[in-house]
């Protein structure tokens, strides 16, 4: 059984409907990458996971999420609260407003111990410091003392990871962790993560737009587009045989060493606004390959030779 | 911290100069003259002359303004015209009246106005929210004076509940501080209420949220101790505003106090006794906005930062 499943789910915020459909599971010690263009709905699935929609005036409207087999849709708000930061742990998308910028750094990930294990004071910090000297910060005892402000983006991303470890989560949703970073470090951050999470055998739901960062860390992909899933598969079957045209599209922008300068070239067109989804295959404006078909029918999440694809021409 | 306090105490003296100047100009600018106070109607001009003389009236305004301002330094303020005192008597005999109306006032301002701002911002959109709101805005457009007559007739007159003026008993305290205090309350729960609503929308919240940390917990201690800091700010600076309206609201209920005492010399046109008492105003409104700075620097990691 999957740690986390999640089927069709459909969400509104207001009159808009910024998912639908949305399927895909995570299971024990398996890193999965969500990747998608912005307005995709990535930051929004893992809203939906964590049990936060409702903080941002959404709701979901059809389907359902389970975690290690109970449904979380419907859950009550105390419930739901027992489990954040507990067993599904959150490392969001800007480090730098992240944290509280007046309470002590050390204070900050005690907390999560403290709330979730019971732990005193005391054994909380030993536990906070172990947890930084394991993300190769130095000096463990003066982050600990020390307050956000005083920190560099990279070790305050750092120290986001430390708070949603020290719980010991069974699932960590990271939102594009290093997307607010500086490329030097975004390697960096990325690896770190990906050892804690594989050394621990958690399971991880890794959001990002960057495929680079998809092919370095994950198992399985799941595409967004236009808050519908595009494809779904093992990391080795997407790159080598990608089922849906955005897929090829989202690979041929990796820029690759040795490529003849001017040759890299975006995905033509630009995603679609929520607010005006195009009939059919929401795809079908940027499509090279688009038919009548696509322009009047949207294709169904489907088993191809390898994985699932909502594609009506992926096989030719 | 101790040299960002000491920095702060130097910036202190130009502005205690630049103060004491300006209220030295504006009481010699007030047409009138306490002279005529003191003497018969048919005074000559020989004894008027004399008179002056004996006050140091007669010299030049910059000579006055040099003498006074030498011997406040050493804390003599001079002797009243009118009243034949020294004014650092009557100062030190009026002063504890105003400070207990003042902290009180300035007490129960920020108790009841962050408690009554922190309910509304949690409770935002429901009744709670509404009733306060509405409150607040009574509270922040009625003048002090006209409040304080209000209740009076109901407190006072109708009920009996406290007396209606005077300074003899702790009771005799509770329609002053409220009369000052309401004003406070008003702007400090608005102040409040807005801070947390907008603290709220902060990343670090919806971290705090995905942590599992309690509602109430976050909304007293990270957002609310967040709110505080305006209003840490907004209070020093309402100290001024507390001791304005301790002069009008002292006389309206007949209290003694520095207000009482500012507005009889004012209107016997005695100098010295209008000059101390301002002197002292403006010092406890210096003096409130260091202690507001130092508040918040205690308070707030990055501005502690900022100071080194």
């Amino acid at each position: 059984m999957a740690l986390l499943s999640v089927q069709g789910i459909s969400v509104a915020i207001g009159a808009l409907c910024p998912l639908e459909g949305v399927t895909f599971d995570i299971d024990k010690g398996e890193i999965l990458g969500l990747v998608g263009e912005s307005g995709s709905g990535k930051s929004l699935t893992a809203m939906c996971v964590m049990g936060l929609l409702p903080r941002i005036g959404g709701t979901i409207t059809k389907g359902s999420i389970a975690f290690d087999g109970r449904e979380l849709i419907g859950l009550p708000e105390i419930e739901l609260r027992r489990l954040r930061g507990k067993r599904i742990a959150l490392i969001s998308q800007n480090p730098m407003t992240s944290l509280d910028p007046i309470i002590r750094i050390g204070a900050q990930i005690d907390q999560v111990s403290i709330l979730h294990l019971g732990l005193s004071a005391t054994t909380a910090k030993a536990r906070s410091l172990d947890l930084i000297a394991q993300l190769r910060i130095p000096e463990p005892e003066a982050i600990h003392r020390a307050y956000p402000h005083q920190l560099s983006g990279g070790m305050k991303q750092r120290i986001i990871i430390a708070m949603a470890l020290a719980a010991d989560p069974d699932l960590i949703v990271a939102d594009e962790p290093t997307t607010a970073l500086d490329v030097t470090i975004q390697a960096q951050i990325i690896q770190i993560m990906v050892e804690l999470v594989r050394d621990r055998g958690l399971a991880l739901m890794l959001i990002t737009h960057d495929m680079g960062v998809v092919a370095q860390a994950c198992d399985r992909v799941v595409v967004l587009y236009a808050g519908r899933v595009a494809e779904m598969n093992g990391i080795g079957e997407i790159f080598a045989e990608p089922k849906h045209p955005y897929t090829r599209e989202l690979i041929r922008c990796i820029p690759r060493l040795g490529q003849e300068p001017g040759s890299l070239k975006g995905i033509p067109g630009v995603v679609p606004s929520i607010v005006d989804y195009p009939d059919g295959c929401r795809f079908n404006p940027r499509c090279s390959n688009a038919q009548a078909l696509c322009r009047d029918e949207a294709p169904a999440l489907e088993p191809k030779s390898s994985g699932l694809a909502a594609c009506h021409f992926s096989e030719v | 911290m101790i040299s960002f306090f000491i920095k702060r105490l130097l910036l202190l003296i130009p502005v205690f100069l630049a103060v004491s100047l300006l209220i030295f100009m504006i009481v010699h600018l007030v047409p009138g003259d306490p002279i005529d106070n003191l003497v018969q109607n048919n005074s000559s001009p020989e004894q008027k002359a004399a008179l002056a003389a004996k006050y140091g009236l007669d010299k030049p305004l910059y000579q006055q303004y040099a003498i006074w301002l030498g011997n406040a330094l050493t804390g003599d303020l001079g002797d009243a015209i009118i009243l034949r005192r020294p004014v650092a008597d009557l100062i030190a005999q009026n002063l504890p009246h105003s400070l207990s109306l003042g902290a009180l006032a300035l007490l129960f301002s920020t108790v009841v106005g962050i408690t009554a701002g922190a309910l509304a911002a949690i409770y935002k959109d429901s009744w709670t929210d509404r009733l306060t709101m509405t409150l607040i805005l009574l509270g922040s457009t009625v003048p002090g004076f006209w409040l304080g007559l209000l209740l009076i007739m109901l407190f006072a007159v109708q009920l009996g509940w406290f007396p209606v003026s005077g300074a003899r008993s702790w009771d005799a305290l509770v329609l002053p501080v409220l009369t000052i205090g309401l004003g406070g309350v008003a702007l400090v729960a608005r102040v409040t209420r807005v801070a947390m609503m907008e603290t709220a929308r902060k990343d670090f919240v919806m971290m705090l949220h995905a942590k599992g940390v309690p509602p109430w917990r976050i909304e007293l201690r990270h957002v609310l101790r967040h709110a505080l800091l305006p209003v840490v700010t907004i209070l020093s600076l309402r100290i001024g505003w507390i001791l304005g309206g301790a002069v009008t609201v002292e006389f309206v209920f007949a209290r003694p106090g520095l207000g009482s005492l500012l507005i009889t010399s004012l209107n016997q046109r005695d100098y010295p006794v209008v000059q101390g008492a301002l002197l002292m105003l403006a010092v406890a409104v210096m003096l409130g906005t260091l202690l507001g700075d130092i508040v918040q620097a205690a308070m707030d990691p990055r501005v502690r930062e900022r100071i080194k």
